[in-house]
């Protein structure tokens, strides 16, 4: 067994056992903590394929999420609550969305891809807030969850944790493959040079939609998972500060290393959890932690840690 | 084909006209092809054959719009006008990537490659790039045997054998342009468009790389735009001259070597530096 698999069983292993070890430390609060850790990681790492490994900055991936959070929570608010519904809406929608702004955003590159990928997100952030049907700009409460096989609901703590893990571990073991693939191999010299790429025969326009309409899914799944525990969506899901957010994640935890979207997410979180405890400027801390990631650690904290790229 | 009058005549004087006629359409026709930039003209109504099997050099003094003319052929750049026919089929309005994968592919004066993959990898993703297989997410690239072959069969012949597993930055300056040319060679070209492949080299790589060009004419053919122009008179079968943008002579290069408006525009000149 490799190094690099036997960390990724260790990690498994302790994420499997930390809602036990939580129950018997008498600390169960923090069990919607590691959910929403599960929840983010899931988004960050999405915006890790596109940003790590298909060097696409976009600062509109928040607005996948937050359609993906509407999805399931206008499907909720409706009664529908069947898994595969969810699965299936949230899919499409959010897979739509992404095919028609990838489609327009991917004809520029470099801050040009930036800017529409951030005027694209706004405006749906806009959208969201003139939804009177669904809340509006107060957001979208819900009190259904969807419903899995076997009686089992996410109304239920642990039940939620588990189904978020097993989705991020499933994110995870398709990155990893992505990664050593042959479409993998087309994206990262896509990502070295573009038109020398192309000038070999390689399809570059196909290729970034592909990687973007997949982050964009992905990123919609978790903002699905994200309205089933928090049963609330407001339009501040899309907002590009949302957008921000997982950038810093990525950037932090390590663009284009595997880990990089769970390490960014949990450390994140975390520092959050800890910091706004003893003050309300946490971020003024986070922003030095940034500062130092980015001076210091170039690669992140995965690479930090010795992860692969 | 009215822009044969902007050639001049050691093409149709040349026996070369006659094997043409038995040797059917050549492989790359371009006709009447023009490129302005603005009020500027670079590429002014060329015309231009390559065969299958030759080397055939494209030659002018600097300026000359070889670089443009490259990128036209080979879709980087859009034409104004005229028409490119590779293999018998109009590919003028086809894209960078759709002429590379039927066959058409380019190397860079300024050497281009994949920075964050392994010599190998580099040659290994070129021979996939224009065939099948770009998009298979699931299983791992280095599964793909036919692609891993054909990698390590560019490799050899390029002399990268002992640099498979090195880094691009770790390669020297005649290494990085063998790799240039590699790249071009993996995905199996009917033509390859060298742009200056022999530029900064020393004499022993310069060599190697000459060998390596004139040994593609059993795999594919060659346009070879070089400003050595010793080295052009060496390896092509015809040479075509490049003068501001149009061509003002083609043929055997015996017969473009005496040209008397190839020396005026050209030959005459002192080397480059």
């Amino acid at each position: 067994m490799t190094r690099r698999r036997a960390t990724a069983l260790g990690l498994l292993a302790a994420a499997i056992a930390l809602p036990g070890l939580l129950h018997a430390a008498g600390a169960d609060f923090y069990l919607s903590l590691a959910s929403r850790v599960l929840v983010d990681a899931l988004a960050a790492t999405s915006l890790n394929l596109l940003l790590g490994y298909g060097g696409m900055v976009s600062l509109g991936h928040a607005a996948f999420v937050g359609l993906g959070a509407y999805a399931s929570g206008v499907l909720l608010s409706e009664g529908v609550t069947g898994v595969g519904w969810h699965l299936a809406v949230t899919v499409l929608v959010v897979g739509l969305a992404a095919l028609a702004i990838g489609a327009v955003a991917l004809r520029t590159r470099g801050v040009y891809f930036i800017m529409i990928t951030l005027a694209f997100a706004q405006m749906l952030y806009y959208l969201s807030n003139s939804v009177k049907g669904y809340g509006g700009d107060e957001g979208l409460s819900v009190r259904a969850r969807i419903r899995l096989p076997f009686g089992a609901d996410l109304r239920d703590g642990l039940v939620f944790y588990y189904v978020a893990l097993a989705v991020l571990v499933i994110a995870l073991v398709l990155l990893a493959r992505f990664a050593a693939s042959r479409f993998g191999r087309a994206v990262q010299a896509l990502r070295d040079d573009e038109l020398r790429a192309e000038a070999l025969g390689l399809p570059a326009f196909a290729c970034k939609l592909a990687v973007f309409v997949v982050a964009g899914i992905v990123a919609g799944i978790a903002g699905a998972l994200g309205v089933n525990l928090q049963g609330y969506v407001s339009p501040n899901a899309l907002h590009w500060t949302q957008s921000g957010q997982l950038l810093v994640m990525v950037i932090l935890g390590g663009a284009g290393s595997l880990w990089g979207g769970v390490a960014g997410a949990a450390v994140l979180l975390l520092l959050q959890e800890l910091l706004a405890a003893y003050t309300e400027y946490w971020g003024f801390w986070t922003g030095w932690v940034l500062l130092a990631v980015v001076l210091f650690a170039r690669r992140g904290l995965a690479g930090l840690l010795g992860a692969r790229p | 084909m009215s822009a044969q009058r902007g050639a001049s005549s050691v093409e149709s004087a040349g026996p070369l006209r006659a094997e043409c006629r038995t040797a059917g359409a050549p492989l790359l026709d371009v006709r009447a092809l023009v490129k302005r930039f603005g009020g500027l003209v670079v590429t002014d109504r060329v015309d231009l054959q390559v065969r299958a099997g030759e080397i055939h050099a494209l030659i002018g003094p600097n300026g000359a719009g070889k670089t443009t003319l490259v990128a036209q052929l080979a879709g980087q750049l859009a034409s104004d006008r005229g028409t490119i026919f590779f293999d018998g089929q109009d590919v003028t309005r086809l894209v960078a990537h759709q002429r590379a994968r039927r066959g058409l592919v380019r190397s860079f004066q300024i050497t281009r490659l994949f920075r964050s993959l392994s010599v190998i990898d580099n040659l290994a993703f070129a021979a996939q790039a224009a065939g099948r297989g770009n998009f298979a997410a699931w299983a791992p690239a280095r599964d793909a045997v036919a692609g891993a072959v054909r990698a390590r069969t560019v490799l050899e012949r390029i002399g990268l054998g002992a640099r498979a597993g090195a880094g691009v930055e770790q390669l020297s300056h005649g290494e990085r342009r063998a790799l240039e040319v590699g790249l071009t060679l993996a995905g199996r070209p009917r033509l390859v468009l060298l742009d200056e492949p022999l530029a900064g080299m020393g004499a022993e790589e310069s060599a190697a790389m000459s060998a390596l060009i004139a040994g593609l004419r059993a795999d594919c053919a060659v346009l070879l735009i070089e400003h050595d122009v010793e080295a052009v008179f060496r390896l092509a079968d015809r040479v075509s001259v490049l003068v501001n943008g149009a061509i003002v002579a083609s043929g055997a290069p015996q017969a473009v070597r005496s040209d008397p408006a190839v020396i005026g525009a050209y030959l005459g000149e002192p080397d480059p530096p």
